[in-house]
């Protein structure tokens, strides 16, 4: 391959000023609605500097395999690139149509220096599809990357928003649970309760899971571990809301609740705890 | 010399950890606290740890020793204000300090001595014991 | 793996075993571990120093910052020229002990961190190596 790169490498040299002038051209009419989204000048400083990075990559035998340490400034450049475009709302194919609008105006400049040399413009075809392809490609993976750090940054603050910890009265806690409770969501959970327990003072804590479809066993461990947890602390819990089948599944995988109070529903277990706590409701006339 | 305070808190002690535990330290606590008990026939111990920022099994064990001692003496020992963080740590290392009683801090710890204190006196009454 | 900084250090009195357990709290509040993260590794290595001073009787801790596929975490190395464990399954197991703690030292310590790796040679010693992502 080392002398594809090579006559790719001479054409990209010989016609940079013009090819950059040209793709540019190529960009601005191919996205006509975005031409206002990046500047004139911010484009063509970006279109100097990733042909210019080529050229330099190219050099000195002709390495395609775009992953290579020696292609690693290009492809920070085309990642800067790609994530400030996602940020911008560009479509993953806006923000590839960067590097892939240069194919036409090369593809043209290698037809015009090479028409005489069948083989050697093969050639040359062949290695800028695979270069410009390969950065393209990039350009993609990083592009979606981003998208799925905000997916996961989004991700974090819904858990952090769903779980939220309510006070039912003085030195009571209440922990309405909604949801597929897996792993990473319980810990969360489990800490922000624990935390909770710290900062209201409160000696007991309601865990309600009506709002759980299901439980397996490695929820169901994390929960007595938060049960666990908060007695060495100082509070009791007590689980209330577990349905039929949950309390089945619970038997079937073998998890042994303990000494661990449970209660049918938050109302029953509210009773408890304000029996725990030294009070009682009573009814003061006769409701409707 | 370091040496770990306790206080006298009405019928109780009171002992407060705030510094990173050795093994000298561990052994003058133990030495002072039971003393304490004794000469002043306190009916119950409260350990403060909401100064700690980890309990591993040593100092787990520290205390599970002091309120076996305690309990000899007869003096109940309440642990107060372990850290969230310490105790999902504790939990993981599968440490439950069964046999010793908690409270979220020094106060409830107290009100829990107190509450034991009257069954205790309670129980001697419905016995028939003189006193 | 990239090691970007390492220090190591003696654990031959008791007074070691804190000394290591302030380490490894700064490192790791270097490192931007959560507060509950911060609170497993430094009571892992409070217990895996203990042992070191225990049962290999001294030895040292080799503190190392490490980075992985973009993630950043603190790597624990305890070594000793001890008399080496007989039985490691059994060492390994909840509640067996031979000494003064309470037997959750290695199995406790294994459940703290996200990876672990122990050696042990009678007569020889043992290399205990712990880490913890962030």
């Amino acid at each position: 391959m080392s002398d594809n790169g090579k006559g790719l490498s001479e054409v990209l040299s010989k016609h940079e000023a013009d090819l950059q002038a040209d793709w540019i051209k190529e960009q601005t009419a191919g996205s006509a609605r975005r031409t206002g989204a990046i500047k004139e000048v911010e484009l063509r400083d970006q279109c100097k500097e990733f042909l210019g990075l080529v050229i330099e990559a190219l050099q000195g035998g002709g390495d395609l395999d775009v992953r290579g340490p020696r292609w690693n400034p290009v492809r920070d450049l085309l990642a800067n690139l790609s994530r400030s475009r996602g940020l911008q709302g560009f479509t993953p194919s806006e923000t590839a149509s960067f590097v892939f609008s240069l194919k036409k105006p090369l593809f043209a400049r290698i037809r015009r220096d090479l028409s005489k040399d069948g083989e050697a413009m093969a050639e040359a075809t062949l290695a800028a599809t695979v270069l410009l392809d390969g950065l393209g490609l990039y350009t993609t993976e990083v592009h979606q990357k981003a998208r799925e750090e905000i997916i996961a940054r989004q991700q974090q603050e819904m858990l952090e928003l769903s779980t939220p910890v309510v006070t039912l009265w003085e030195g009571i806690l209440a922990l309405p649970m909604i949801g597929t409770l897996d792993s990473a969501r319980t810990q969360v959970v489990m800490e922000s309760l624990l935390q909770k327990i710290v900062d209201t003072a409160s000696s007991i804590a309601i865990i309600d899971i009506t709002g759980v479809p299901t439980v397996d066993t490695l929820t169901a461990q994390h929960l007595l571990k938060t049960v666990t947890a908060a007695r060495l602390m100082g509070a009791e819990c007590i689980i209330s809301g577990i349905r039929p089948q949950i309390a089945q599944t619970i038997v079937h995988l073998g998890v042994d609740l303990g000494d661990v109070t449970t209660k049918a529903s938050l109302a029953d277990a509210l009773a408890v705890a304000l029996e725990r706590t030294g009070r009682a409701v009573r009814r003061v006339r006769a409701g409707s | 010399m370091e040496r770990i305070p306790i206080l006298r808190m009405g019928g109780f002690l009171l002992v407060t950890i705030q510094v990173d535990m050795h093994d000298r330290l561990v052994t003058t606590l133990q030495d002072e606290l039971t003393t304490m008990i004794a000469q002043t026939g306190a009916h119950g111990v409260l350990i403060d740890i909401s100064s700690l920022d980890m309990v591993d099994s040593f100092i787990g064990r520290m205390i599970g020793d002091i309120a076996g001692m305690s309990r000899v003496l007869d003096a109940e020992t309440v642990v107060v204000g372990m850290r969230p963080a310490v105790a999902i740590t504790l939990v993981e290392l599968g440490l439950s300090l069964a046999g010793v009683r908690t409270a979220l801090d020094v106060e409830k710890g107290m009100g829990l001595l107190r509450a034991a204190t009257r069954r205790r006196l309670a129980e001697a009454d419905d016995g028939g014991v003189e006193r | 793996m990239v090691v970007s900084k390492d220090e190591i250090m003696e654990i031959r009195a008791s007074d070691h075993v804190v000394l290591v357990r302030q380490a490894v709290r700064k490192w790791s509040t270097e490192l931007g571990f959560g507060l509950v993260d911060q609170t497993k590794i430094i009571t892992a290595a409070s217990e895996l120093a203990r042992n070191t001073l225990d049962y290999g009787g001294g030895g040292t801790v080799r503190l190392e910052a490490v980075e992985s596929g973009g993630r950043r975490g603190l790597r624990l190395i305890f070594e000793d020229q001890g008399p080496g464990i007989v039985d490691l399954e059994k060492a390994l197991t909840d509640g067996y002990t031979t000494g003064k703690g309470m037997g959750m030292g290695l199995s406790g310590s294994k459940r703290l961190v996200n990876e672990f790796d122990i050696v042990s040679r009678v007569g020889e010693g043992t290399r205990v190596t712990i880490t913890r992502w962030k």
